[in-house]
C-alpha cells in the first residue's frame, strides 16, 4: 500500500453536478427500499403492541436492552452461529476441492464443470423438498428421522444448505483458479512440489482474495438462512432449529412488531460486526496481485 | 551436471506435430540455444526436457538416464520462465529459498545420504545466489515491488540456487528493455562460465543466440535445421532457411542457374564459389545467397544493384534495392555514396558466395 498522502481531486461545479446526476437513481432507491426502512425499523423497535397491535406504547431503549439479552434472542444466535458454523466450513473445502478437480483441460470438463455449478440454478425451496424427500424415512432416499430429531435436525437443515451453496462456492473458486498462471504452478512443479503442497502453498495463497470474499458471502448467507428452515422443519423440533432469522419471521405479526424490529437490528449489527471483523483481521493475510 | 540427449523425439499435439523425430545431444556444461520462429517446437523441446510436455515418441535421457516417465519434480533441473513466474505472495528471499525446500542434497558429502537442507544451510544458499545476482537488499521486498531487471534476476536466482544437473530459459530476456537486455546476456554467459553447468535457452532472437550460445540448434516447423557454432551456422547455413534467419539484415538471395562464365542471375555474373566448381552440369538452377556485408559498391562489380532506399545508421549504411528482380541489401562502413533511383555496381568474392538446391533448399557449396 502507499504511503503517499493523495490529494483530493478537484472538480468543476458542473463534473459534481453530473457525478451527482448520475449517483440520483441509486440514492433514490437506496432511500425508499433500504435506509428509510431501516429508519422505521429502529422506530418500531421503541414500541410495544398492546391487545394484538391494537395500539402501541412507546417504551424506549428498554425493549432493546431487555430483548437483546433475553433466553429466546440468545437461542436465536446461538442456532445461526451453529448454522454458519455448519454449512461454511464445508462449504468453502468442498467448493475448492470440487473446482480443484475440476480445473483441467480435458476434453468433456465443461460437462462437469456444469454439473458442479448446477445447484446455483435451482432455487432454495426446490433444494428443501429435494432434502425433504432424502431424509424422509419411510419413502426418502436417506431414511433417517434427522428433521423430527432435536439433536440432528440443525445438521440435516445445514446439509440442504452447504449442497444448494456448493455451486456457488465451485464457481467463485474456479474462477479465482483461472487466474493463477499455469507458469508459477510449474515453477512450483519443478521446485520439486507435489500436489498437495503447491495446493497449500501456492494456489489457496494466490486465489486468497476470492476465499475472502467466499467467506463473507456464505457467512452472511448463513445469518439469513430462511426458507430452508421454514420448509424443513418450520423452526422445530422444540425450536431446534429456530435461527434469528427464523424467529424474527415468526415475530412478524401486530403482537409483536416492536420485538421483531429489535431482533431485525440486532441480526444486522451481528452481521455487519461480524463481516467487518472477517475484512479486518483476514485482510492482512490476503495476497492481492497488483 | 549432465548432458542431455533427444533421441528421435517427437512430439504431437492431437494432429499436430510439434517436434517431428529431434536428435539432438547436448554435452555437459554446454550452452546450448534453441532458435527458431514462434511455432518451431523449441519451447515444446525445452518443456519435455523439464517434464512439463509428455513425450509421445522416442527417448529423452538426462546424462544416462532415460526420463521420458520421470516425474518433473525428480529431474533436478531448474527452469527459467518467460514471465519469471516468481510466487507473488513471497518475499525475494522466499522465492529463491523455494527449490532447497524439498529436494534432497548430499549436503554431508558423498558417502553420506542426501537430507533436505536446515535453515541455516539455505540461509547460506540463498544469501550466496543473491549476492551473486546483486539482489541482498531485496530479499525482503515482495515481486511486485521490484522492477523487471530485478525480478529477471530473482528468477535466475531461483533457478542457480539449487546446484541442479541443467539450466533450462525459455526466452528469459523478451521482457527487457534492449540496454538491460544487453547486459544481461553478458551477466548470463559470465553466470554460465562461472557456475559450468548445462544451459539450454530458448529464443526466437538470433543476436541473443549467436552472441551467447557455445552451440546453437536452429528448428523450424518441429524440425531441427542445423546445429552448430556461431560461426559454423552463419558461415555454412545448411539450408536457406538457416541462411536466412541467421544474419541481420538476412542472407540476400537470388535465382540462376550455372554458366559457363559463373551463376547467371538476373542482375548480372555472380562467380562460382570454390567448392562448387566442377561439381554441378551447366545449366543447372540454383539459388545464390550473398550476405550484406559480403556485396561491396564498387563500380567494377559484377551485378548491378537498382537503389530504392539508404539507410545511415551512423556506423554503418544500409543500401535496399532489386538485383534481378531479387529484393537485396548491401552494408557497409561509413556513408554510401549513391541515391534512390540509381543503378550502382556491386562486387562479390567467390569465396562468400554460397550456393542452394531450389528443390530441397539444402546447401551446395
Amino acid at each position: 500500500m502507499s504511503t503517499a498522502t493523495r490529494r483530493r481531486p478537484r472538480y468543476t461545479l458542473k463534473e459534481s453536478a453530473l457525478g451527482l446526476a448520475l449517483l440520483v437513481p441509486s440514492i433514490v432507491v437506496f432511500v425508499a427500499f433500504f435506509y428509510r426502512p431501516f429508519l422505521n425499523l429502529l422506530h418500531w423497535g421503541r414500541y410495544e403492541s398492546r391487545r394484538n397491535g391494537a395500539y402501541f406504547e412507546y417504551v424506549g431503549l428498554d425493549q432493546y436492552r431487555e430483548q437483546l439479552t433475553g433466553e429466546d434472542f440468545r437461542e436465536g444466535l446461538w442456532h445461526s452461529i451453529q448454522f454458519v458454523l455448519y454449512t461454511v466450513p464445508p462449504g468453502i473445502v468442498l467448493g475448492v476441492l470440487l473446482a480443484v478437480a475440476a480445473h483441467r483441460r480435458l476434453k468433456g470438463i465443461k460437462v462437469f464443470q456444469a454439473i458442479f455449478s448446477s445447484t446455483l440454478a435451482s432455487s432454495v425451496a426446490v433444494t428443501s423438498v429435494l432434502f425433504f424427500y432424502f431424509f424422509n424415512d419411510t419413502v426418502g432416499l436417506f431414511k433417517v428421522d434427522w428433521l423430527e430429531n432435536p439433536d440432528m435436525a440443525m445438521f440435516a437443515v445445514s446439509l440442504s444448505s452447504i449442497w444448494q451453496n456448493l455451486g456457488l462456492s465451485f464457481v467463485i473458486v474456479l474462477a479465482g483458479l483461472q487466474t493463477v498462471p499455469d507458469e508459477v504452478l510449474e515453477a512450483a512443479t519443478l521446485d520439486g512440489y507435489g500436489a498437495t503442497r503447491r495446493l497449500l502453498r501456492i494456489t489457496l495463497p494466490l486465489i486468497s482474495p476470492v476465499l475472502l470474499f467466499l467467506l463473507v458471502v456464505l457467512v452472511i448467507f448463513g445469518l439469513q438462512a430462511f426458507a430452508q428452515v421454514d420448509l424443513l422443519t418450520k423452526g422445530g423440533p422444540v425450536s431446534a432449529t429456530e435461527t434469528l432469522v427464523y424467529k424474527i419471521n415468526r415475530l412478524n405479526r401486530p403482537d409483536n412488531i416492536g420485538i421483531g424490529a429489535v431482533y431485525s437490528v440486532g441480526l444486522f449489527v451481528i452481521t455487519l460486526a461480524v463481516t467487518t471483523l472477517q475484512f479486518s483481521l483476514l485482510e492482512r493475510r490476503v495476497h492481492y496481485a497488483r | 551436471m549432465a548432458s542431455l540427449t533427444f533421441e528421435n523425439v517427437t512430439k504431437r499435439f492431437d494432429d499436430v506435430v510439434a517436434v517431428d523425430s529431434l536428435d539432438l545431444g547436448i554435452t555437459d556444461g554446454e550452452f546450448m540455444v534453441l532458435l527458431g520462429p514462434s511455432g518451431c517446437g523449441k519451447t515444446t523441446a525445452l518443456r519435455m526436457i523439464a517434464g512439463l510436455e509428455d513425450i509421445t515418441e522416442g527417448r529423452l535421457l538426462i546424462g544416462d538416464t532415460v526420463v521420458n516417465d520421470v516425474d518433473p519434480a525428480k529431474r533436478d533441473v531448474s527452469m527459467v520462465f518467460q514471465s519469471y513466474a516468481l510466487y507473488p505472495h513471497m518475499t525475494v528471499q522466499r522465492n529463491i529459498e523455494s527449490p532447497l525446500l524439498v529436494r534432497k542434497y548430499r549436503a554431508d558429502g558423498p558417502d553420506h545420504p542426501a537430507r533436505k537442507l536446515n535453515r541455516a544451510e539455505r540461509d547460506e544458499r540463498v544469501t550466496e545466489a543473491a549476492r551473486v545476482l546483486g539482489l541482498v537488499d531485496l530479499l525482503r521486498r515482495k515481486p511486485a515491488a521490484l522492477s523487471g531487471g530485478q525480478r529477471q534476476r530473482v528468477a535466475l536466482a531461483r533457478a542457480f540456487v539449487g546446484r541442479p544437473q541443467a539450466f533450462l530459459m525459455d526466452e528469459p530476456l523478451s521482457n527487457l528493455d534492449a540496454k538491460l537486455r544487453a547486459q544481461t546476456r553478458l551477466e548470463l554467459v559470465d553466470l554460465h562460465r562461472r557456475v559450468e553447468t548445462t544451459v539450454v535457452y530458448v529464443t526466437h532472437d538470433q543476436v541473443e543466440a549467436i552472441t551467447m550460445a557455445d552451440r546453437v540448434a536452429i528448428m523450424s516447423a518441429g524440425r531441427l535445421q542445423q546445429v552448430g557454432t556461431p560461426q559454423e551456422v552463419y558461415e555454412a547455413p545448411a539450408n536457406l532457411f538457416v541462411a536466412q534467419f541467421i544474419g541481420t539484415p538476412p542472407m540476400n538471395t537470388v535465382e540462376g542457374a550455372l554458366g559457363d562464365g559463373g551463376i547467371e542471375t538476373g542482375g548480372g555474373v555472380v562467380p562460382v564459389p570454390p567448392g562448387l566448381a566442377g561439381r554441378l552440369e551447366v545449366g543447372r538452377k540454383l539459388v545464390v545467397g550473398i550476405r550484406p556485408e559480403h556485396l561491396a559498391l564498387t563500380p567494377g562489380g559484377q551485378l548491378d544493384l537498382a537503389v530504392r532506399a539508404v539507410e545511415w545508421l551512423g556506423h554503418e549504411c544500409l543500401v535496399f534495392g532489386t538485383i534481378g528482380d531479387a529484393d537485396a541489401v548491401v552494408r557497409q562502413t561509413g556513408m554510401a555514396d549513391v541515391r534512390p533511383g540509381d543503378t550502382a555496381r556491386v562486387a562479390v568474392e567467390a569465396t562468400d558466395v554460397h550456393v542452394f538446391d531450389p528443390e530441397t533448399t539444402g546447401r551446395l557449396a
